[in-house]
């Protein structure tokens, strides 16, 4: 695979909280139409290299690049790119709550992309559509279970056509049953195309859905390699007994 | 001595009109003023932080009464002679701002941070970012302690009567000083604070209600 299909590459980074070093020299890279699926202890610093990754931390050393644009450094214009490109969905969904669940979706699309009202409109109902949604359409977040407000959140992501989508444990406030349904609107993306980079404590998705997995540990990319070659055959004594507990 | 008759009491009515528009008055020089104050605080420039948070610190540590001297006597001094319904209603508005600017920095910062995340990923720029994301929700959160606040501005105009100002309270002691039925008087002058606040007070409850409801 040619160097430049690299859609996300990460590159020694450090990132420091106070006098606390998170990320201790990450690296690694990701093709476009890839799943990648982050996999860690809590604490482990995989939701930090994720928030770099989406341009809400500040890095001290190392390089992300993500679309050919530099990340995490200061800038607006490398910053206003760098929005259009990224997709980023949380654990807590972070819907407005103030808002209906098409508003949430448009706002960005009027307000970022100029499209019209009716264009917006129409591009809401579309992503409501894939993520099974459409009856929602003017309810607002709290009269939604947790699994379909996450679906929102996924579908406001997806609106904005970003090039690569971040997923920051997002099933980890959901039930099991909720769970399984915003998982299968994951695979469904990853199925389409979607380049995905995903932080899951969700062993059998990774399994099931990622092509590549990495193992974080101590603020390192401790193991990394193509999902079913690492499940078969983890090189590391912490991997092994991180999947030994998980399974 | 002077019988009390219904023209005392028309003329307290008439003094309790000027007590409502100072007290309008104060509330919305408060706003326009507080506003960008509250807006300061929060702001990522330090410059303004310090601007509006020595400000803030300022004219809470000063009496109201000491404002009313120095925007009525002071000024007067100084050849800038305000007539007094103006000089209590600079005063209030320099007090409700400070008030009211750092009711609305708590109810700014009590919006989730996520949401300024969320709103960031999805390519909103600051001003965006507030009209849109941030101020709608900080409204819902500043509205009971605001409306409380009112009642508190309806109330402080009565200090207004030491520079002069013929309103509800100043009413009351001139009446009081021809017909001496103090009692009275001032229970009808408390009366109709009462009638100006208590409404306010029942919508800060109601709307205390809704908010916490969701």
């Amino acid at each position: 695979m040619a160097a430049d299909e690299f859609i996300v590459r990460i590159e020694n980074v450090v990132k420091d909280f106070g006098t606390l070093r998170v990320l201790n020299g990450v690296g690694f890279n990701v093709a476009r139409g890839q799943t990648v699926a982050i996999v860690g202890r809590s604490g482990s610093g995989k939701s930090t290299l994720l928030r770099c990754i989406a341009g809400l931390e500040t890095v001290q050393g190392g390089r992300i690049e993500v679309c050919g644009h530099e990340v995490g450094r200061p800038g607006s214009a490398a910053r206003a790119q760098l929005r259009r490109d990224v997709g980023m969905v949380f654990q807590s969904y972070n819907l407005f709550p103030h808002l209906t669940v098409e508003r949430n979706i448009t706002l960005a699309l009027t307000l970022v992309k100029k499209e019209s009202k009716a264009d917006a409109g129409k591009r809401a109902a579309d992503v409501l559509r894939m993520v099974g949604l459409t009856d929602k359409i003017t309810a607002y977040p709290e009269q939604l279970s947790g699994g379909q407000q996450q679906r929102v959140a996924i579908a406001r992501s997806l609106a904005l056509q970003p090039q690569v989508m971040l997923f920051d444990e997002v099933t980890s406030a959901l039930d099991p049953e909720l769970t399984t349904e915003v998982l299968g609107v994951m695979e469904d993306l990853a199925e389409r195309g979607m380049t995905m980079v995903s932080v899951t404590h969700e062993m059998g998705f990774a399994r099931r859905v990622a092509d590549l997995v990495v193992f974080m540990h101590q603020g390192k990319v401790w193991e990394s390699g193509p999902t079913d070659e690492l499940f078969a055959n983890p090189q590391t004594a912490e991997f092994k007994q991180f999947i030994g507990s998980e399974l | 001595m002077i019988q009390l008759n219904a023209n005392h009491l028309l003329y307290l009515l008439e003094a309790a009109r000027w007590t409502l528009l100072l007290s309008l008055l104060a509330f919305v020089g408060g706003a326009i003023v507080g506003l960008p104050l509250a807006l300061m605080r929060t702001s990522k420039i330090r410059l303004l932080r310090v601007v509006s948070s020595g400000y803030i610190q300022l004219i809470q540590g000063t009496p109201l009464l000491v404002l009313l001297f120095l925007s009525y006597f002071g000024l007067g001094i100084l050849g800038y002679k305000l007539i007094p319904l103006v000089a209590a209603a600079v005063s209030l508005t320099l007090y409700a701002a400070a008030f009211l600017g750092e009711i609305w920095r708590g109810c700014i910062e009590a919006v989730p941070r996520t949401q300024w995340e969320a709103s960031d990923c999805l390519g909103l720029n600051r001003a965006q970012q507030y009209i849109y994301v941030i101020l709608p929700q900080a409204v819902r959160i500043a509205t009971p302690p605001t409306v409380g606040f009112m009642v508190q501005i309806v109330k402080n105009t009565s200090l207004a009567s030491v520079i002069g100002f013929v309103e509800l309270a100043r009413a009351g002691q001139i009446v009081n000083n021809s017909t001496f039925e103090p009692f009275l008087i001032f229970s009808a002058v408390a009366a109709m604070y009462f009638v100006l606040c208590y409404p306010l007070s029942i919508a800060a409850r109601t709307l205390e209600r809704k908010t916490h409801g969701g």
